[in-house]
């Protein structure tokens, strides 16, 4: 205990931060693609790796990954299964942080990772230009840092507009 | 040889944006030099060389490979394609003719053609039209890999805040 708060504060003191675990959790095609243009966000933490495509671990090199089911909003069965294999993950992971870039898993990581404790991070898709998606609006009371990509919609009370996917 | 790569995606069949390559293609002779990824296509094409699904890697070798990508206006198509500075051309799915479950295509589209460096052809008429004018490669990337330095440091702030 002692050693740790020493450990701590001499890492305070140096201005470091202790690695965090991130789960960085999104669908498949363009929601993945830009969950992993933020990368250089995670530099220096644990970051675990979930979305609905097994052949996306090529992506990730040697980093731990998990895949759950995809599902579509007006699959009831399936939602219930995706955020019950979500939940599993965030069981195994304990994450400090969860990252989503949509759609529904992403959704579903934010919400009962939010009640689990960890923080957490949405960053509406790039694809969202003239209105939020249906689980950016909902998601909105479950994430610390809610993000649009366009700065046109972004309002006061949120979501704010810190740039996007694109340099 | 121009090598043309055609992208619609894995989740949905996208055969307006398939077939009117093909029928380009095969009235212009240009059958032979297209590769076209048609996910759960309802009806493959009749000329082209085509392919349902590519794993990643595959993708990534088709992207590499070609001088000119024709896609459904995907942000990861895009990105793909401006990242590598290939030349790109994009048809949005419609909603109306059910190839998506709403206009955010449309939006996506506008959005990159506003930005530059994108063309879009809105219907099929016209990508034989953008097809036919459409460059080549410039070899250079148009986008980075990462997201902007701004969104990195907004992250990346937020993940290491106590």
């Amino acid at each position: 205990m002692i050693l740790a708060a020493l450990r701590r504060a001499r890492s305070l003191a140096r201005g470091s931060t202790r690695p965090r675990r991130i789960l960085a959790i999104s669908s498949g095609g363009g929601h993945w693609i830009e969950l992993l243009r933020l990368r250089p966000a995670f530099e220096g933490h644990e970051v675990v790796w979930c979305t609905v495509d097994a052949t996306y671990r090529t992506h990730v090199g040697d980093a731990p990954f998990h895949t759950v089911r995809d599902v579509t909003r007006w699959d009831r069965v399936g939602l219930a299964q995706c955020a019950t294999e979500v939940l599993g993950v965030l069981g195994r992971v304990r994450p400090d942080v969860v990252v989503s870039t949509g759609a529904l898993p992403g959704f579903f990581g934010i919400v009962l990772g939010k009640s689990l404790g960890a923080r957490t991070v949405w960053l509406d898709s790039l694809a969202n230009v003239e209105e939020l998606s249906m689980s950016g609006q909902r998601v909105a009371p479950f994430a610390d840092l809610w993000l649009t990509q366009w700065a046109s919609l972004a309002r006061t009370a949120g979501p704010r507009y810190e740039g996007s996917v694109i340099a | 040889m121009t090598r043309i790569f055609v992208t619609v995606g894995a989740q949905m069949p996208f055969d307006r944006l398939v077939h009117a390559v093909d029928a380009w293609a095969y009235t212009r002779g240009r059958s032979a030099d297209v590769l076209a990824q048609i996910g759960p296509s309802v009806a493959p094409p009749s000329h082209v060389k085509h392919v349902r699904f590519l794993e990643p890697a595959e993708f990534d070798r088709a992207y590499d490979e070609a001088d000119l990508v024709v896609a459904h206006a995907g942000t990861g198509s895009i990105l793909a394609a401006l990242e590598r500075g290939k030349a790109i051309v994009v048809m949005p799915r419609r909603a109306a003719l059910r190839e998506t479950r709403n206009d955010h295509q449309v939006a996506t589209a506008k959005a990159f053609a506003a930005i530059g460096s994108v063309p879009v052809a809105w219907d099929e008429t016209e990508l034989a039209e953008v097809l036919d004018r459409a460059t080549i490669s410039r070899g250079e990337a148009v986008v980075g890999r990462y997201a902007s330095p701004r969104l990195i440091g907004a992250i990346k702030s937020f993940v290491e805040s106590p």
